[in-house]
């Protein structure tokens, strides 16, 4: 991929292009940091917290942010802080688990569909194309009700709507990739074919699904909340982000704390997701830079 | 041409069939007893196994299924509900106006907006306006967008009383549904728009545009445009899909009775008629966005029409 000249942006100025350059480079730099300081006040904040994750405090129902409880307390005067960052270790688990699962599954039978084509590629992706007519959320719904409510449940629930897409991505990437002169060169000295897929192809396919799987992250903390909001997936009174929003939905006027934070917890852990997977985007894959 | 269309139609009626198969199984797994649900659990042993079998749920799975399949897709049957004794078709048909008010308003709304800050972005690309755009769209994409109709109603309804904070009735009612329904679509519109007219401005007829001297605005509206607007399109009817499946949670966060909240009561009253039919319905308008899309593509895109026109040969 050439460097773009100058000339071929005819409308950018040297400075604004620096600018925008510098910020695209800054902005997944910022999804790093808030990331890591995610990561450490979920797993290490409650540890120095004085407040338990469902200690009722029944003195406190309602409390509003204060010093003692930062982000003020729910209707059972527990602290809403330490609850988020409780939830936090279940949404950040929740996401790393789904993306990375689903993402392995997917490039496993996307590999497979692309390399061996013929009757093998027809069947699943046919099969792809039944999985995808539902949209992965209603999947999810109907999956958690299924298995019923909790941490397991939810995670093969969103693993399960997650799959067909990613197929479809790796079969593409496959295709692109099977005719190249490597391949050719591995066929030529009779690699075998699990050889070859595992050995030469994968690791030339993997990346644009990295950042499909980090992009996915942020969405499955989404629909993780989502779900959890309408009473499926995560359930209370296990501190869960969406279980949270829930929760205050009825107090929204007099109590607009308590839906505050958590909305703001799940909005940061997904910016700074997708910011690190742009980022990625634009390093890993000049192809798909704009 | 009409092969194409016909072609992609049985294929899409296979799919359904098979989908159908999918959400009968699933529903036909959820655990717990619709029977004992309805009755209470102190319903006794006969009478609970003579409401299953007005329900049909003690027929073997296969002939239920046949049941399922030949009433949905045969007759166009979508059954009785178990928990309300009220035909289907007649809940959904009052409900469905509602969702596709807000589904369709929203993905108006989102193409719209999201294609003109896409555009912008792109005619400003290294400025302020770029970043401050592509911020922007950032931002309402990691902001889940229950949270922000939570937030909206706060504001706009509890605070400044300007608007309805749930319910049906007025035109008043769907303009929060509609507005938070669309934000994510609008980013996502935004970014993909951009980087379909970034595209175009490197392409040579964009140069000779200009070397003819041809006034800037045109040559976005008339060149790049046109040629940018197939990945747009793409965005626009994902969009959609995306806000009709979503609709579950928006309906209800606004409790708005619509066909999103419908399965969930059936969800949570074990009312597996009324998810199937949901769902049934949920993959049929996903199928036609789809299929709709696709010939449009197929009308457009005179690369696309010539493989057919060489395949018929």
């Amino acid at each position: 991929m050439p460097i773009l000249e100058p000339e071929d942006q005819p409308n950018s100025s040297f400075f604004g292009d620096f600018l925008g350059r510098l910020g695209r480079t800054a902005a997944a730099k910022i999804g790093v940091v808030l990331l890591v300081f995610i990561v450490l006040a979920c797993f290490v904040g409650p540890l120095l917290s004085p407040y338990e994750k469902n200690g009722i405090d029944l003195t406190n129902m309602y409390a509003k942010p204060s010093a003692d409880h930062l982000f003020g307390c729910d209707a059972m005067g527990r602290d809403i802080l330490t609850r988020l960052l409780y939830g936090g270790q279940y949404s950040l688990t929740l996401g790393l688990t789904t993306a990375a699962v689903s993402s392995l599954i997917s490039v496993l039978i996307g590999c497979i569909a692309g390399y061996f084509g013929g009757v093998t590629e027809t069947l699943i992706m046919r099969f792809m194309d039944v999985w995808s007519a539902l949209p992965g959320m209603l999947l999810a719904i109907m999956i958690s009700a299924v298995l019923g409510a909790g941490f397991f449940a939810t995670v093969i629930a969103l693993t399960i709507g997650a799959i067909a897409g990613g197929v479809r991505m790796t079969r593409g990437q496959v295709l692109a990739e099977r005719t190249k002169e490597y391949i050719e060169a591995a066929e030529s000295i009779n690699c075998s074919k699990l050889s070859i897929m595992f050995k030469h192809l994968l690791p030339n396919v993997v990346q644009p699904m990295i950042i499909i799987a980090t992009m996915y992250i942020g969405a499955t903390i989404m629909m993780a909340a989502g779900l959890s909001y309408i009473g499926l997936g995560i359930q209370p009174p296990t501190p869960e982000w969406g279980a949270m929003l829930a929760d205050g939905r009825a107090y929204i006027r007099l109590y607009p704390h308590m839906i505050l934070f958590p909305g703001i917890a799940i909005a940061l852990a997904v910016l700074a997701v997708n910011l690190i997977g742009d980022g990625l985007r634009d390093t890993l894959d000049p192809k798909l830079r704009d | 041409m009409g092969r194409y269309i016909l072609d992609r139609i049985i294929w899409m009626i296979l799919i359904l069939i098979a989908t159908a198969f999918v959400v009968f199984t699933l529903m036909y797994l959820v655990p717990g007893d619709p029977a004992k649900g309805l009755l209470g659990p102190d319903a006794s042993y006969q009478v609970l196994e003579i409401k299953r079998h007005e329900l049909g749920i003690d027929r073997p799975y296969i002939v239920q299924l046949g049941d399922f399949l030949y009433k949905t897709f045969i007759r166009l049957d979508l059954g009785i509900s178990w928990k309300f004794g009220t035909p289907i078709a007649e809940d959904m048909a009052e409900r469905l106006p509602r969702t596709l008010i807000i589904g369709v308003s929203s993905l108006v709304l989102s193409a719209f907006l999201g294609t003109v800050l896409g555009i912008y972005a792109a005619t400003h690309k290294g400025k302020w306006q770029d970043s401050a755009t592509m911020v922007l769209a950032m931002v309402l994409i990691s902001v889940p967008d229950f949270w922000v109709a939570l937030m909206f109603i706060l504001l706009f309804s509890a605070r400044l009383g300007w608007l309805p904070a749930y319910g049906i009735g007025s035109f008043d009612h769907y303009v929060l549904p509609i507005i938070c329904s669309s934000l994510f679509g609008v980013a996502i519109n935004a970014r993909q728009g951009r980087s379909a007219m970034l595209e175009t401005i490197r392409a040579e007829f964009v140069v000779t545009a200009r070397a003819k001297g041809q006034r800037e605005n045109v040559i976005v509206r008339k060149h790049m445009l046109p040629n940018a607007l197939m990945p747009i399109i793409t965005g626009v009817a994902g969009g959609l899909t995306m806000v009709v499946a979503g609709s579950p949670i928006m309906e209800t966060v606004f409790s708005i009775p619509g066909i999103g909240q419908y399965m969930l009561v059936g969800i949570n009253g074990l009312d597996a008629p009324i998810v199937r039919a949901c769902v049934m319905f949920f993959a049929l308008f996903t199928s036609v966005v789809i299929l709709t899309m696709d010939l449009c593509y197929a009308f457009l895109d005179p690369r696309i029409k010539a493989r057919f026109s060489h395949r018929k040969r």
